[in-house]
């Protein structure tokens, strides 16, 4: 029977500097300085809030799904997680967690990977990677398609099974579940709120993320 | 074994080269305890590489072996595993750093240890992207041919060391032309205190044409979908299909 690592935040929405909800199939990007915590909030409860991180300081160097796993010798992601950059920086650390685990393996929907996943025929539908390349476009002129690599699916469970399956069961999140993590540098924080409409871990009906961040306590 | 090309990388080493569509690249396991990290690109469109994630999700699995193909982050067959005497090989470890290796193996320099001295994954990488036009803004996570890394229940990763012996062998067949990318460094996780990277022998020879009854192309419908989305790739660039379907 697979942990569950459960850990709720005293943190009130009253003291927050900053509350956004984010529509499924749109996109949100902002930096986090030192210190500063984002609470990512399933507003209506297994949603996938694809990820990724830079570091703020040389947004060449981004997340690292390989790097952060194999430094904690786990492939989940929860409390006390301390994302890696590919060069090693620490970016943020889950500090709070209600959902209790989150993938990092599964990456994000594509046009291109849902012709694989699903038919040739969604190819024209909205994805992750499309989110991903518009927010990257608007923010920076700097960031390319180069700049987009494996995510965190905050929300999704990807069981891996010591066989060396890999299954996608839904059924982890729940309306008002949430994950906070604080930023140990400063960090780009890049989410693509998932339109996928061929997954029934969502139940084909894609929902609204709500981001709220503090400043430092 | 016939071949047209060979070449052993030893400990520590590392290569990269662009094979052409069409071949059978075949890694070879001089010593037990093998690990090659590997990199792979579009040979002419370099921001197109090997995706951990699109690889794993469309064969519902956590580790690679014959059958499974290699799928870039577009869509497309990369490259398919059409012989393996290993039955895993991992994708989920990542790479070697300076200092991760100095921590474990003890600091080592050239100056000391000449040409024995304890190279890394992530140098030995930089140096040969910046060779192809590449930096270490296109470091992604890379596959560790040889390696078993499994995961128990709670996720926690596992490395068994008795997986790779001497001789063991995977073969690539190239499905597009790509640019490898090879570091001959050890897996992260491997727990050996000594440092414990072995010689590597490539050999590339022509494949056979992709038939209706391949074994990689019949492996899962997802695959299928994936050598449809590479075949019309090379009909668009007025290249024939190597597949005789």
């Amino acid at each position: 029977m697979a942990v569950f690592n459960r850990v709720e935040s005293s943190r009130k929405i009253e003291n927050a500097i900053y509350d956004e909800t984010v529509l499924a199939g749109d996109g949100w990007m902002h930096e986090l300085k030192p210190g500063q915590t984002l609470r990512i909030i399933d507003v209506e409860g297994n949603q996938a809030a694809d990820t990724l991180f830079f570091d703020a300081e040389n947004p060449e160097d981004h997340y690292s799904a390989v790097s952060t796993i194999a430094n904690q010798g786990n492939i989940y992601l929860s409390t006390g997680t301390v994302l890696l950059s590919q060069s090693g920086k620490e970016l943020v650390k889950i500090v709070a967690d209600t959902c209790g685990r989150h993938d990092t393996l599964g990456g994000a929907c594509s046009a291109q990977s849902n012709t694989v996943r699903y038919a040739h025929d969604t190819l024209p539908m909205h994805n992750c990677r499309d989110t991903f390349m518009l927010q990257l476009s608007k923010y920076d002129s700097r960031y390319t398609k180069r700049d987009l690599a494996p995510n965190v699916n905050f929300f999704m469970n990807v069981p891996v099974t010591p066989s060396g399956g890999l299954t996608f069961n839904d059924g982890v999140s729940a309306p008002g579940y949430y994950v906070e993590m604080e930023a140990i540098n400063p960090t780009l924080v890049l989410i693509s709120n998932c339109p996928q409409l061929n997954n029934p871990c969502n139940d084909y009906n894609p929902t609204p993320i709500r981001l709220v961040i503090w400043d430092s306590l | 074994m016939s071949y047209i090309w060979k070449q052993t990388i030893p400990a520590g080493g590392k290569w990269s080269g662009r094979i052409g569509r069409g071949k059978s690249v075949t890694f070879t396991a001089q010593e037990s305890g093998a690990n090659a990290s590997l990199l792979l690109y579009n040979a002419y469109d370099l921001t197109e590489r090997y995706n951990m994630p699109d690889t794993l999700k469309a064969q519902h699995t956590a580790h690679l072996t014959k059958g499974h193909v290699l799928m870039s982050d577009n869509g497309r067959v990369f490259a398919s595993i059409t012989a393996d005497t290993t039955g895993w090989h991992d994708t989920i470890s990542g790479y070697t750093t300076r200092s991760f290796t100095q921590q474990k193996y003890g600091a080592s320099t050239y100056q000391e240890s000449r040409n024995a001295w304890r190279r890394n994954g992530e140098e030995n990488f930089s140096m040969e992207l910046l060779r192809n036009g590449l930096t270490t803004r296109d470091l992604v996570p890379n596959l560790n041919l040889f390696s078993k890394v499994y995961c128990d229940e709670e996720g926690n990763m596992n490395f068994v060391s008795s997986h790779c012996k001497k001789g063991d062998f995977i073969t690539l067949r190239t499905e597009m032309d790509l640019l490898f990318v090879l570091s001959n460094t050890p897996n992260p996780l491997d727990p050996s205190k000594t440092y414990p990277s072995v010689p590597i022998e490539i050999t590339v020879d022509e494949a056979a044409p992709v038939s209706s009854d391949d074994y990689c192309l019949n492996f899962r419908p997802e695959n299928k979908r994936a050598f449809e989305n590479t075949w019309s790739y090379d009909l668009l660039l007025g290249n024939k299909t190597l597949s005789t379907i």
